[in-house]
């Protein structure tokens, strides 16, 4: 090459030094390309390889979404199919915050939507920080109409907000029948974890007391499911499985709601409750306690300081006084007591005791309700003047363990078994109680204040009710029950709910006779102690009572306490009837706390009860 | 004249690569656009693309022809012309999502800092390769240089345009380093860029763009937000797992999880549907081809030459590895598209330029020159 130069062309040379230079260059620039090249693959292999199940889960998780469908809880009717318990559509405010790109921004728009506090929303927010961010996560419960509209107008610019549709209940009368039917609150943590409500969801209504709660198996449905995929922005692109809802069953009541709102209105202002049964099958026709509360609330979720406002009040409006409160029968007690005397033989039905107005018992004098005394009464007259004298020999010569036995055989002392949350057994005393309860022994004065239904006796107005139905009934003693029918979402799916016969009472017919026929002269007798309530369409049949609250000292003026008693220590009033007497289809207790007399105060409200059913019937 | 030898010496295998490179990025951007061609089966992008791609083989086969010597002398005044055009794109230019890019002439669209990309690597291997430049140069040479990279920098900076800025910087980069570049003036560049780190990282940048580099560092801070792009990416990658889900099955690209995906992740996409073998098939293509390039390099006629095709093949490899680690979550998001894989018409027809050029220089790598 140095000497043979080919003429017209000129070799260009690379300087030596810039060669090995450039040389150096090129090898780094290889090696930067394998660093890069090794780095990368590793990565990959690292991502797609090592990790990529989990990416493949997470992008199936990106376009899955789960949507629950709600399952509408059973509808209660009752006994004719009037609807007392229904749904209605409510709609939550629910966000994805996946799906949202500018979170904050959305909320403080939403609030401003729904004309709420955005801090709420952000507590809201900052509470479920560590839920998964696909899960849905509901901002507000049961939007207003107003509200809703405006979000539905702006739901395409607002990613990630979703309103969701939910039954909740609704209650047609809100307060009727409260304490049979009961109400529904949100399923607290405790619950959640038992086993009674497995396969329950949070944040699900579940039923509290009442029916709500004893059928909440029933009522209860099974919520659905519904997988879609969706695409960033959580447009639904396809359905690809769905389970569908079961709705709950729905109950028919016995209960007879005509008959339930006239009791409910007697009731109107007083404190008290009227339970009415049917004597031939123990179902329960009407059952109304006063004070009533407002089941909506429980349903718009309770504030604490509502609940507290609620359960401190001092009538106390969730107490079910018709099954849960327990009251001294007073002289409605006398039944029970003439039946068993009469069977034991310490009376005969012609055996008369003189009653001068009060009892003589050692030191002590036992008064009559009538000072001037009822003479000499039989057991027919001692129930139709209510002689409390004539019991008080009567149940001293039958003890108090007999007396006990009795009441018991009709079903007093026991819970009846309606099933319902929270009822009180009563108390019907005996010696041996009294020594285990107390541990000092049964004082025979004692037995004198049982035997016309004071002292320690306790009893419920719905024992009361199937008390004096298994006497109209000639000796059946029911189980009260008050839904007849359960029924699903097709034909054979609906069972009926049979009456249940807690016992046959072993009695001679001619005691019910006897005793019933004293029952029938308290109304029907000129004598009587409720003939004011005498209705001449039908012969009704029951028992006054009135039960002391405070102690009355020896030898006060009744009638100038009377008038001195403050509300508060005023008797209560009882009456249970039944009618029509010949053929009874309908038996009725009334309690009215510190109503005053049974015949004045609580025997015009049962006869009204007697006469809305038997109308009501003829009517139909 | 068209000379045996300048056939003999066109280096096909750079061609097969680079078909088979440009035969993915079609498979991906038809993926990516499946919603959108079905919509519109005669006016989509996709169908657009398929123009830019013969646009960008005519400019391929065009810049075959002129000997690249040619370009020494009139490169400075392209160079300015360009320059110019980023001045008016600051006054003129069309805005999209707050950024002037843009230029519109007759109804097209284009992007005059992509084509800064190749002017700077003329304008600079011009540069080098005049008589008095050696190899190693003194600190005196070296500052032409960086201005000549720095004004297209602050320009391309202004529109703002992070990705361009910093492809623009490595080219630049890479060239004076191939020249070869003293340990000590390294280190006194890196010296003298650190005290504007701070203002850079303070004034410079955009919140959303500090926010996507901190993100790079603990992606799950903000899911839905800045590490939304990058999460959402990962996650398309990741489920393609070894084999993919198949073509047209990725559900992170056709329920539009994926952002920006006919451009920026257009390699998610692949990956996505393709799996860790496919993904590693475009990587190794990658590699392929800068390998190729560089061999071109080694073995050119002459410096000027040499640093060009050093120049084109830093262009392709920067941005490969740029937007490669961006999608698989170890670089921050900066907005660089993949070389021949995205949709894009400046950068599909500057790129095609730039293979173009590579051939030149491969074609006319034998050691004589006509006098």
């Amino acid at each position: 090459m140095k000497n043979k130069k080919p003429v017209g062309l000129k070799i260009i040379n690379w300087e030596s030094t810039e060669t090995v230079s450039f040389q150096r260059q090129h090898i780094a620039l290889y090696g930067i390309l394998l660093i890069f090249l090794t780095i990368y693959l590793l990565r990959l292999w690292h991502l797609q390889v090592l990790e990529g199940s989990s990416y493949r889960f997470q992008s199936e998780n990106n376009r899955i979404r789960i949507e629950e469908i709600s399952s509408p809880r059973g509808i209660i009717f009752d006994r004719a199919g009037v609807p007392i318990v229904e749904n209605r559509p409510a709609y939550h405010l629910v966000i994805i915050r996946e799906d949202i790109r500018d979170l904050d921004g959305t909320i403080r728009e939403l609030a401003r939507l729904c004309e709420r506090n955005p801090d709420d929303f952000f507590a809201t927010v900052e509470a479920n920080r560590t839920t998964p961010k696909f899960m849905p996560l509901r901002l507000a419960s049961d939007l207003d109409r107003d509200c809703l509209a405006r979000i539905e107008a702006q739901r395409i610019r607002l990613p990630g907000v979703v309103i969701q549709l939910e039954p909740k209940r609704e209650y047609k009368w809100n307060g009727t029948a409260a304490h049979l039917v009961g109400y529904l609150s949100e399923i607290t943590e405790a619950d959640f974890k038992s086993e009674k409500y497995q396969g329950y969801y949070p944040g699900e209504d579940i039923g509290k007391v009442g029916v709500e709660s004893a059928f909440e198996q029933y009522l209860h449905g099974k919520r659905g499911g519904r997988q879609v995929e969706v695409d960033a922005v959580g447009r639904r692109i396809r359905l690809l499985d769905e389970v569908l809802p079961i709705s709950g069953r729905n109950l028919w009541l016995t209960l007879d709601m005509d008959l339930q709102r006239t009791a409910e209105s007697l009731l109107e202002g007083k404190t008290g409750a009227i339970v009415a049964v049917d004597p031939r099958d123990g179902s329960v026709l009407a059952f109304a306690c006063s004070p009533t509360f407002d089941q909506e609330k429980f349903i718009r979720g309770l504030k604490k300081d509502e609940w507290n406002a609620l359960t401190k009040d001092p009538s106390r409006p969730l107490l079910n006084r018709g099954s849960g409160a327990a009251y001294p029968p007073g002289s409605t007690y006398k039944a029970f007591v003439a039946i068993g005397a009469l069977k034991e033989g310490a009376i005969t039905p012609t055996s008369t005791f003189n009653c001068p107005g009060y009892l003589q018992y050692g030191d002590r004098k036992y008064r009559c309700w009538r000072d001037a005394g009822h003479g000499g009464v039989d057991v027919e007259r001692a129930i139709i003047q209510s002689c409390d004298v004539f019991f008080y020999n009567t149940g001293l010569k039958l003890g108090v363990d007999k007396l006990a036995q009795y009441a018991n055989m009709f079903g007093l002392g026991e819970r009846t078994g309606i099933g319902l949350y929270g009822e009180h057994p009563g108390l019907i005393p005996t010696s041996w109680w009294k020594k285990q309860a107390t541990g000092v022994p049964w004082q025979r004065g004692e037995t004198i204040s049982i035997s016309i239904g004071q002292g320690f006796d306790l009893v419920t107005p719905l024992q009361m009710a199937m008390g004096y139905a298994a006497v109209a009934n000639n000796g059946k003693l029911w189980y009260p029950y008050v839904v007849k029918r359960i029924e699903g979402s097709t034909s054979d799916e609906i069972a009926e709910i049979k009456p249940r016969l807690k016992r046959k009472i072993p009695l001679e017919q001619r005691y019910f006779d006897l005793v019933k026929k004293g029952l029938t002269g308290v109304v029907e007798s000129p004598g009587g102690t409720a003939h004011a309530i005498r209705d001449p369409a039908y012969q009704t049949a029951g028992k006054t009572g009135t039960a002391q609250v405070v102690g009355v000292a020896q030898g006060a003026n009744r009638k100038l306490l009377e008038k001195l008693t403050k509300a508060k220590d005023k008797d209560h009033a009882w009456f249970v009837g039944y009618a029509p007497a010949g053929d009874p289809e309908i038996c009725v207790a009334a309690i009215l706390e510190h109503g005053g007399h049974g015949a004045s105060a609580a025997a015009p409200l049962v006869q009204k009860v007697i006469q809305a059913h038997l109308k009501g019937k003829t009517d139909k | 004249m068209m000379d045996r030898r300048l056939i003999e010496n066109f280096d096909w295998s750079i061609i097969w690569v680079l078909f088979a490179i440009i035969s993915i990025g079609l498979l991906s951007i038809y993926s990516a656009l499946y919603v959108q061609i079905q919509a519109h089966p005669t006016n989509n992008l996709f169908l657009r693309q398929l123009v830019w791609l013969a646009v960008g083989m005519t400019v391929m086969c065009c810049s075959l022809f002129i000997d690249y010597q040619r370009l020494r002398s009139i490169s400075p005044w392209v160079y300015g012309f360009v320059l110019l055009l980023l001045l008016v794109v600051m006054v003129a230019g069309k805005e999209v999502n707050g950024s002037r890019r843009w230029l519109e002439i007759a109804g097209f669209q284009f992007q005059p800092s992509e084509f800064m990309k190749v002017v700077i690597v003329l304008q600079l291997a011009g540069y080098f390769s005049s008589q008095d430049v050696p190899g190693y140069p003194s600190l005196g040479k070296l500052i032409l240089p960086v201005c000549f990279t720095i004004a297209p920098v602050l320009l391309v900076l202004a529109e703002p345009d992070l990705g361009t800025a910093i492809s623009i910087l490595a080219i630049s980069t890479t060239i004076i380093f191939y020249v070869g570049i003293r340990w000590k003036y390294l280190a006194i560049g890196a010296l003298s860029l650190l005290p504007f780190l701070v203002p850079v990282w303070e004034h410079a940048l955009k919140p959303y763009q500090k926010r996507r580099i901190l993100i790079l560092l603990r992606p799950d801070l903000d899911p839905l937000g800045a590490g939304y792009h990058i999460r959402q990416s990962k996650i398309a990658i990741g489920s393609g797992m070894l084999w993919g889900k198949g073509f047209l099955n990725g559900t992170q690209n056709k329920l539009h999880f994926l952002p920006e995906k006919h451009t920026d992740f257009i390699f998610s996409v692949w990956a996505e549907e393709w799996g860790f073998v496919g993904s590693a098939v475009l990587i190794l293509l990658f590699c392929l081809l800068i390998f190729l390039t560089l061999r071109v390099a080694g073995r050119s006629r002459d410096r000027y030459g040499s640093l060009i095709v050093i120049g084109m093949s830093a262009y392709i490899l920067w941005q490969a590895i740029i937007n490669i680690g961006m999608v698989i979550g170890l670089l921050p998001v900066v907005g660089i598209t993949l070389p021949f894989v995205s949709y894009g018409g400046s950068s599909l027809i500057t790129l095609c330029f730039a293979i173009g050029m590579i051939e030149n220089v491969s074609m006319r790598r034998y050691v004589f020159q006509t006098r």
